[in-house]
């Protein structure tokens, strides 16, 4: 009897939400949704649980996020999962991280996940190398697995840091052009070199936890994309802040519509 | 049929009106009720959050200590304060006194630098925790002048004073560094005559501050794309540049046809050229090597702490790409004209509370 019920509530939760994307839809809507996930700990800590257990409610808050936006039908979502920086934490903490996204990055190969409810293809970002060989595998398997996915993109930042991507996409086209004149390097040269180059750039940066700062994420791709410092932690995330950054998106969309034609 | 041409009028009439109302609530188009009605109860929530940080504002007395999940909203949104200012503002743009001698920003005054004397902070502000590199966006001029009613080139000039005063500030306030973003490179397609204008204001202000700046120990700097920048223009820099190079009290940057990319471009010519002639290696290219070739290495804290932008606009624009990676950001509502020393000590206030982490953990 309780399952019914459950059942025929998230019947309506779904339909409800239909309505309110079909809502939305009505406007402009963003193509690509860049997402800082932050407050992990701190959620933990303010539930008064143990340490690992607020990366996890991390992720279920992420799965729900990226349903979602696809259902909404963002086709492109990029996710700051681990920075460079992050590897200065205590080992223990980096270990159970690592630890953590190698059994979920394996989980995205089940047959029942999302990726293959939404056709996702999900690109890895950022300087691999530095991962540990389990986890570079897994994520290597998982690009491979998903690459004929065209439906919806999912790009996940791990081992990443914007200017350790610069500094890549600089190395690559100073071998490029190394016998060319120097003169003749342009924007293009270095923006075809750079991981990201797969997405266009983001129409909105969401950050949780209230801080209002990039923290070396995308710097190159987010000079115009919208800015929002949401002060909910990551776990508390919910479908009213998405709704709420795609209205605010919405409402300056024809300002920016008119400056970008100008240009 | 005249009564039927009557009837067309009327339903034309409501048709505009209705077209009047949806361009003000979500920017024009049909009218969709439940679109509407979503978009009612954002501003509504909007404006209903605004209430509460009033509120919340008067209450709590600035010596409390903030609460352990500071609320950004508080310093950023409108302040009724501003709003009545602004209001003040508009009719005294029309005294006498605006003829003949430009606009004046709201708060700041036409005289030159005040003595240069150490300033004691304004309360609440702590001197161990100030910025050391400041950066601001000062957008918003010209919507500034259109409220008042006035043409694009007064709100320019209003911005000037407003600069000189956040000058002066950050002289007797103990930073450092400050740039500011006064052309950026996709600034280039306005309409001539603004162009022409901006860039004359920019040449008579350093001009007629190269005293003042010299006296009250101030170096300037200007970095950006020089070469599409008039002959003139470009020996008053070399001038000013030149003459201030030895100050030590404040650098002003100024950033002229200036963007971000544009920026790393640059210095991966430099480092591709530095390649070509067996300097370096191509694997010793390191973050450390783009860093000494952008152009921010004219001053030795090329970081901002703390980048403001006016004019509520919550984007970045390209400006100083690179340098923003840890920075914390700022956004305010007001226009950069009124930004004045109310917005700065409550731009210095909310970074003061930020607990930067740089990636690590805060024990």
């Amino acid at each position: 009897m309780g399952g019914e019920v459950r059942q025929l509530l998230e019947q309506i939760h779904r339909f409800s939400r239909r309505c309110l994307f079909r809502v939305l839809s009505m406007g402009p809507l963003p193509t690509h949704l860049a997402f800082i996930m932050d407050g992990n700990r701190r959620y933990a800590k303010k539930r008064g649980l143990e340490d690992g257990s607020g990366h996890k409610a991390g992720f279920s808050t992420l799965m729900s996020m990226l349903q979602y936006c696809y259902e909404l039908g963002i086709k492109y979502v990029t996710i700051y999962a681990f920075s460079i920086d992050n590897f200065r934490r205590k080992p223990e903490e980096v270990q159970s991280l690592m630890d953590l996204m190698l059994e979920k990055i394996k989980s995205l190969l089940d047959e029942e996940s999302i990726v293959h409810e939404y056709g996702i293809r999900v690109y890895f970002i950022g300087n691999l190398g530095l991962l540990n060989d389990q986890v570079r595998a897994a994520a290597e398997e998982v690009m491979k697995a998903t690459a004929k996915n065209s439906r919806v993109v999912l790009l996940v930042c791990v081992a990443y840091n914007s200017t350790d991507e610069i500094v890549q996409a600089v190395k690559r086209s100073c071998v490029d052009k190394a016998d060319r004149d120097v003169e003749r390097i342009q924007l293009v040269d270095i923006e075809e070199n750079m991981q990201m180059s797969v997405a266009p750039e983001p129409d909105i940066l969401i950050r949780s936890s209230g801080e209002t700062r990039l923290s070396n994420f995308l710097l190159w791709q987010t000079g115009n994309s919208q800015l929002f410092s949401l002060d909910a932690l990551w776990p508390e995330i919910g479908l009213r802040h998405l709704v709420w950054a795609i209205l605010n998106f919405q409402r300056s969309h024809s300002y920016l519509e008119k400056r970008k034609k100008q240009l | 049929e005249h009564h039927h041409h009557r009837i067309q009028q009327h339903r034309q009439k409501r048709r505009h009106r209705f077209q009047y109302l949806t361009r003000t609530i979500y920017g024009g188009g049909w009218f969709h009720p439940l679109r509407f009605i979503t978009q009612c109860f954002l501003s509504l929530h909007n404006h209903h959050n605004f209430l509460i940080n009033q509120f919340n504002k008067r209450m709590i007395s600035l010596r409390v200590p903030a609460p352990s999940s500071f609320n950004l909203q508080r310093f950023n949104s409108g302040a009724l304060e501003r709003r009545w200012k602004l209001g003040r503002d508009c009719f005294l743009s029309f005294t006498p006194n605006r003829i003949g001698l430009g606009v004046r920003a709201a708060k700041s005054e036409m005289a030159p630098f005040t003595a240069a004397e150490e300033e004691t902070l304004p309360e609440g502000l702590q001197p161990e925790l100030m910025p050391k590199h400041v950066a601001v966006i000062m957008d918003g001029n010209g919507r500034w002048a259109k409220n008042q009613g006035l043409q694009p080139w007064d709100g320019h000039r209003a911005g000037v004073e407003a600069l000189r005063e956040i000058v002066e500030l950050c002289g007797k306030w103990g930073i450092q560094v400050l740039t500011v973003f006064a052309f950026s490179t996709d600034n280039w397609i306005r309409p001539k005559i603004e162009i022409d204008f901006l860039l004359s204001l920019f040449e008579r202000t350093l001009k007629s501050e190269l005293e003042t700046l010299a006296k009250n120990n101030v170096r300037i700097s200007i970095i950006g794309d020089s070469s599409k920048l008039p002959n003139s223009l470009l020996k008053v820099i070399n001038e000013v540049e030149e003459v201030t190079k030895n100050n030590t009290r404040l650098q002003l940057i100024v950033a002229v046809g200036y963007s971000g990319k544009y920026d790393v471009l640059q210095a991966c010519r430099g480092i591709a050229q530095r390649v070509k002639d067996g300097e370096i290696e191509v694997e010793e290219i390191d973050e450390i090597l783009i860093e000494q070739e952008l152009e921010t290495n004219v001053t030795e804290f090329p970081y901002p702490d703390l980048l403001i932008r006016t004019s509520g606009e919550l984007r970045v624009s390209n400006f100083l790409l690179w340098q923003l990676a840890y920075t914390e950001l700022f956004f305010a509502q007001e226009m950069w004209p009124d930004f004045g020393r109310n917005g700065f000590v409550e731009a210095l206030m909310s970074f003061q509370q930020r607990q930067r982490r740089f990636g690590g953990r805060k024990s």
